[in-house]
């Protein structure tokens, strides 16, 4: 985030000049949660020396490479996880220990874990419903925050002055806290579940607006000499050079913004109620139901990690051939 | 009569808080319709701010730019850029590319099935069209270049502007670009301005060769015709006297009586 700031700060430099801390920045909160990826990437590469040596069939090529990737990405982490469960299982088995160990968790929350979507009372729902309940909140403020995001942040991004005068302001009002706007935005609606809505929107959307100004302050002076020379009007413009240009900057801004949006929404269900994954955390709590409380943090590590894939994945697919030239 | 384009005591200086610096001073120049003409001289001295001047990506500070007794005071599709460094959007596939000038330019006036013929001919015309679905980081630098111009010809241009367009290439590829570009400029009869660092592509390729003195206050110190019969012929220019004459005189202007002084800055 830090890097992200920087970037922000020196609205006056020079765009190629301004790249490069911006960039960076990017990459290295992109690469934080990326480890994967990363792998991804060494399997490819270690399959695509697997092929020339089979004029063999086709079959054993493939089970090979599936072989390597197991090898390399799934198995490890399973290896770990396994380690990390006996760890705890022997830390927390013994008599008056605060915290159930893994197998009291299997036995008292198995039906959390087996069934994400069983149904048997209104408030007796799978934690997959109240993930979803979450989600769905998640998509109308984080969409919300990506649609005006890169509308205000391509509008800034086009003015020095508009980034003079907004930049450092954005900057103070994105180290708010998300839960620090619930109390402001509960008076202002007058009602849960537009506040938790909103909560997550004013959460993701500066990462969103930062990245984006800065994307469309780095859009090579070549690229608007084609756009003016063609007399391509505003709109052409936007669609046709800003926001193709922009788009790695873009998605890596939505990429912090959907993962601070996952963040916001856990937090302020726990205050509002209602059916999300939040607040089931919250209601076990006061129920003392320990182990459910583990599976639920389980789901919100497991959709979070999904929903960050999810945008770099689509990322990856709209930015193809935008990054380098 | 009057000068298909003509730049009239052109003067131009950069303005930056309270340093001013001036580049270009009084450019004279009348082109006529169809004609090739290249622009040399060192580097830094104006030849792109020059360029820019007329395709209206710059405003003159001092007099215009008139084509066809019209002021150019923004830039156009009637005034084709191919830029020094290609300038393709990564994005977008070769064709797409030129789609992206071809439905600009001419949305309104061709069909959809003749705007696809329209690119494939222009394609065509710089032997692109094989790779029409590839992007840019796809191809070579030549092939590029070639798609830049292309995309620049596929506007139907009044004048086409090329900066320096084969200065990033190897011996050969300029070589076979350069006949390239002679190729079109018979079949298409194009008024072309180009920039070049090349003595042996100035000749080769233009009608004139306007030489500018050094900066700051560049102008233009002298203009050469080259009359070599057209199609020009690479290898029998190689011992022509007249091509060796033009050469020489190119040379003599550059090394000897506008050589390059680092500009005290
Ligand atoms: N926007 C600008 N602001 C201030 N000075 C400029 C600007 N653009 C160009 N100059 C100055 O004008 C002079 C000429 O630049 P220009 O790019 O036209 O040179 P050139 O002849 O094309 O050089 P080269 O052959 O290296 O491309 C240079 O000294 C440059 O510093
Ligand atoms: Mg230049």
């Amino acid at each position: 985030m830090a890097g992200v700031q920087d970037a922000g700060h020196l609205p006056e430099r020079k765009a190629s000049q301004m790249s490069l801390p911006a960039a960076k920045s990017d990459v290295h909160v992109a690469t934080k949660g990326d480890v994967v990826v990363a792998g991804q990437f060494k399997t490819r590469s270690a399959s695509a020396t697997v092929v020339p040596l089979a004029a063999t069939p086709r079959r054993r090529i493939d089970f090979a490479a599936i072989a390597t990737m197991i090898g390399q990405n799934v198995l490890p982490p399973i290896v770990v996880l396994a380690i990390l469960l006996g760890v705890w299982q022997a830390a927390f088995s013994g008599p008056g220990s605060s915290l159930p160990p893994p197998s009291e968790v299997w036995a008292q929350s198995r039906d959390l874990i087996v069934n994400p979507f069983f149904e048997y009372g209104t408030q007796d729902i799978g934690l997959g419903w109240r993930v979803l309940v979450s989600l769905e909140r998640v998509a109308y403020g984080f969409g919300l925050a990506a649609v005006l995001g890169v509308l205000i942040g391509a509008l800034i991004g086009q003015s020095i002055w508009a980034m003079r005068g907004l930049d450092p302001i954005f900057q103070v009002l994105r180290t708010v806290p998300p839960l620090a706007w619930l109390p402001l935005s509960l008076a202002a609606f007058l009602d849960s579940r537009p506040s938790a809505i909103f909560v997550i929107f004013i959460t993701s959307i500066w990462p969103v607006i930062i990245n984006t100004a800065v994307g469309i302050r780095n859009i090579p002076q070549d690229y608007r000499n084609v756009a003016r020379v063609l007399r391509l009007n505003q709109i052409e413009f936007f669609f046709k050079i800003m926001i193709p240009a922009a788009a790695p900057y873009i998605f890596s801004g939505l990429r912090i913004g959907a993962g601070l949006s996952w963040l916001a929404i856990v937090a302020a269900e726990m205050l509002t109620g209602g059916v999300g994954i939040g607040f089931f955390i919250w209601d076990a709590w006061n129920s003392s139901r320990l182990t459910d409380i583990i599976v639920a943090l389980v789901y919100i590590g497991l959709v979070g990690f999904m929903l960050d894939k999810l945008v770099s994945f689509v990322g990856r697919i709209v930015t193809r051939g935008a990054a380098v030239n | 009569m009057s000068a298909y384009l003509k730049l009239d005591h052109i003067g131009k200086t950069f303005t930056r808080g309270a340093q001013s610096t001036e580049v270009l001073r009084d450019i004279r120049l009348t082109i006529d319709k169809g004609e090739f003409v290249s622009i040399i001289g060192h580097s830094g001295c104006g030849k792109s701010t020059l360029l820019n001047l007329v395709a209206g990506l710059t405003q003159v500070s001092t007099g215009a730019v008139l084509l066809e007794n019209k002021q150019v005071d923004e830039p156009g599709p009637d005034r084709a850029v191919v830029f020094q460094n290609h300038s393709l959007l990564p994005w977008l596939t070769v064709y797409e590319n030129v789609n992206l000038a071809v439905s600009k330019v001419f949305g309104s006036r061709k069909t959809r099935a003749e705007r696809h013929d329209w690119i494939l001919e222009n394609l065509n015309l710089v032997q692109m069209a094989h790779a029409a679905d590839k992007r840019p980081a796809e191809i070579s630098g030549g092939m590029k270049q070639r798609v830049g111009i292309a995309r620049a010809l596929a506007m139907e241009p009044k004048i086409l502007l090329l900066d320096e367009p084969f200065g990033a290439l190897d011996a050969l590829t300029r070589a076979h670009l350069q006949d390239q570009m002679m190729e079109i400029h018979t079949r298409l009869g194009n008024t072309v301005i180009m920039i070049t660092h090349d003595v042996d592509e100035a000749v080769l390729l233009s009608d004139r060769i306007v030489m500018m003195t050094n900066g700051p206050g560049a102008t233009i110190g002298e203009v050469l015709d080259v009359p070599l019969q057209r199609p020009r012929a690479r290898i029998a220019l190689a011992s022509d006297r007249t091509y060796l004459k033009s050469r020489e005189a190119v040379l003599k202007f550059l090394y000897e009586r506008h050589r390059f002084v680092e500009a005290a800055e």
